[in-house]
């Protein structure tokens, strides 16, 4: 019973973080129908920026998290609108082969920049952890897991009660109509993908300290944010919120009762079994065409 | 006559070239092919293997290179992937034309390099890799000076009576050198009267091992013993204190980098036992004292960490071995090379080395020997059992 609530508090703390990578890619390709192959690399400047500001220019953690977001939000616009823009109107295997080759200069860049060996981030959180009866949780994958489902909650309210929400949801629906009602479609495209952006960077600098920061880290990130999405629903924000926790769930449950060796195959067999019995994924809603 | 001063310039000319192409490749240095994980999960052992390796190279052409000529590491990254082992061991030897590889870290990847040298009749020098089945499986064309995970456990066995374990868990990356020390503990433990609890295992790339470690927080084993690189040593520890899994770890395979342990993990190390294979710490137990104190300095002076030099030994032992090789077969030609491993005699950092025959016979490769201590990690220092 112990071991059951233990896996069980793992699972939701893995999973708020999940969420956050799972939100950041099906808005963008919900919105722009952009396959974004750079997200992983997104999770790791996040990851990477906050280890820069903490432990060489000596910034308190806690200011560095919101500055490595911003500046995250900031890299994912200027991707779009290098490489995101001039690409409109062309074919999803166009963009999807640029977007690759972005994902490997960035990673390869992270590689000059900072080196091959892996980094770990300095934090003020006691190594002692929260001890409740016989459950261990550590103090910093708390603060994570409530900074994550902040930032779930705020992303939610941007988009169901803004003015800038429901043109990105009219965006969504339908592009051209959206357009013809005055919705300005380039700033919608450049602030979701930098939303998206923002949301990978702040998993990554959530999971930089808890974990270790290295120039391939966003590979399995991306995989996971991918396999969340399929899971979710293409493009369904609560979709992905609950993606990413069933992953973690499944994955925790996975190796803790059935084979450790396969913990990261567990989310892709529930991806095969969930893609069987509703190939849109679990939450996709009907989509308009045309 | 007019024979006679057609061919005397045509005799010069061919003369001259053939003078020049020799005087060339006199000049020319004698390239030894290096395969590491420069980049992914095993990047930092690969580096500070890799960083030992140059050391020596420097070393020897300080002191004239060796046939007369300059040695030149061809170093290549393998990626921590096994195609890629594979791939840049193919590109070294047809592209580079290298007569002698060492690699490629990881026994994984090193088996995964194998056939290649099979292939092209190249031998390859082992730094780190321990798997037993790199030198049973019947490749003569291997000569390793890591111990193998056999060995290493037969070493460990030594001390064991002192530790007075009870029921060990194992958690290793499920490779073939994680699996290949739990079934080799394991053999060695039931040799002992020890029982084997869980098995577990985690990829190579896995940053999370929070379901492993509860899993094993609920056995009633008293020690854990960890296989894996430094990377993820250091979040099994912090994972492990976080979940408050109160148990003697002990770790193996030597690539544990203490002191990067101590450095990344904080207090979360402390208590933890290491098989190591070199001890910087106190380079008077090294086999070689004086050339370990001056290893330690020069890896100093260039700047590089101290906790490498757990790992970076291997790279410089590895070279100055080939180099002895190339030396005794007297011209730096693969078969040749092969041939002289087999009569090599010298004293690295980590022990005499000499290559005896093992594995299926006709086919066998070269195993040398190393040494193993159990060195703990206490109150943020690394404590060194003496002799």
């Amino acid at each position: 019973m112990d071991q059951l609530l233990q896996h069980l508090v793992n699972a939701t703390v893995l999973g708020g973080t999940y969420a956050l990578l799972g939100i950041g890619l099906t808005l963008i390709f919900g919105i722009m129908r952009v396959v974004n192959f750079t997200h992983g690399e997104l999770y790791a400047f996040g990851a990477y920026a906050v280890y820069w500001l903490v432990a060489a220019a000596g910034v308190n953690f806690f200011l560095a998290l919101p500055i490595a977001i911003a500046a995250g939000l900031v890299l994912g616009a200027l991707v779009e609108v290098v490489l995101l823009r001039p690409m409109r109107g062309a074919d999803i295997d166009t963009t999807m082969l640029v977007m690759i080759g972005a994902w490997i200069v960035m990673q390869n860049s992270e590689m000059i920049v900072w080196g091959g060996v892996a980094k770990s981030i300095p934090t003020p959180f006691p190594e002692t952890p929260l001890v409740v009866s016989s459950i261990s949780v550590a103090w910093l994958r708390l603060f994570a897991l409530g900074i994550a489902l902040l930032l779930i909650g705020g992303t939610y309210a941007l988009i169901n009660h803004t003015k800038l929400g429901t043109a990105m949801r009219a965006t969504f629906q339908d592009r051209d109509t959206a357009a013809l009602m005055g919705v300005n479609i380039r700033a919608i495209h450049t602030t979701t993908f930098a939303i998206g952006s923002g949301l990978a960077a702040a998993a990554g600098a959530l999971l930089g300290p808890v974990f270790l920061v290295e120039p391939t880290m966003g590979d399995l990130a991306s995989l996971k944010a991918f396999a969340i999405v399929i899971l979710g629903g293409l493009g369904n924000v609560t979709g992905a919120t609950i993606g990413g926790f069933v992953l973690a769930l499944v994955e925790e449950m996975g190796a803790g009762y059935i084979s450790s060796g396969y913990r990261d195959a567990m989310g892709f067999l529930i991806i095969i079994v969930v893609l069987l019995i509703r190939p849109t994924g679990l939450f996709a809603r009907a989509e308009r065409v045309g | 006559m007019t024979k006679r001063t057609i061919a005397k310039p045509g005799f010069t000319a061919v003369l001259l070239t053939g003078m020049l192409a020799t005087a060339l490749s006199a000049q020319q240095p004698i390239k030894i092919g290096v395969i590491q994980p420069l980049t992914g999960a095993f990047a930092a052992s690969g580096t500070y293997v890799t960083n030992g390796a140059r050391i020596a190279a420097d070393e020897i052409n300080a002191q004239g290179g060796v046939l007369g000529r300059k040695i030149e590491l061809v170093v290549e990254d393998n990626k921590s992937n096994p195609t890629e082992a594979a791939a840049v061991a193919e590109k070294l030897i047809v592209r580079d034309k290298v007569p002698v590889l060492m690699g490629a870290w990881g026994s994984s990847l090193t088996l995964a390099a194998m056939p290649k040298l099979m292939e092209y009749q190249i031998p390859m020098l082992v730094e780190t890799s321990s798997s037993d089945k790199i030198t049973t499986i019947g490749n003569p064309f291997v000569f390793r000076i890591s111990p193998p995970s056999s060995v290493e456990a037969i070493g460990f066995a030594k001390v064991i009576d002192q530790l007075k374990i009870a029921k060990a868990d194992f958690l290793v990356v499920s490779n073939d050198w994680g699996l290949g020390t739990a079934d080799q503990f394991g053999k060695m433990f039931k040799a002992h009267n020890i029982t084997v609890g869980l098995v577990e295992t985690m990829a190579q790339n896995a940053q999370d091992m929070s379901a492993q470690l509860s899993k094993i927080k609920g056995s009633d084993a008293d020690t854990l013993i960890v296989t894996t690189a430094v990377e993820q040593l250091t979040l099994i520890f912090k994972q492990a204190a976080a979940l408050g899994l109160k148990r003697r770890i002990i770790t193996t395979g030597g690539s544990q980098v203490p002191d990067q342990l101590i450095e990344q993990a904080g207090g979360a190390a402390n208590g933890s036992s290491h098989i190591a294979f070199f001890a910087p710490w106190n380079p008077e137990l090294s086999a070689d004292p004086a050339r370990a104190r001056g290893f330690i300095a020069e890896w100093k002076k260039r700047g590089y960490p101290f906790a490498g030099l757990t790992e970076s030994f291997r790279g410089y032992d590895g070279i100055r071995t080939i180099a002895a090789a190339i030396t005794k077969a007297g011209k730096p030609e693969a078969g040749a090379i092969r041939e002289a491993f087999w009569n090599v005699e010298l004293t690295g950092l980590g022990g005499k080395i000499k290559f005896a025959k093992v594995g299926p016979a006709g086919k066998e490769s070269g195993q040398s020997v190393c040494n193993v201590y159990l060195v703990r990690i206490e109150n943020g220092r690394v404590v060194v059992p003496k002799g």
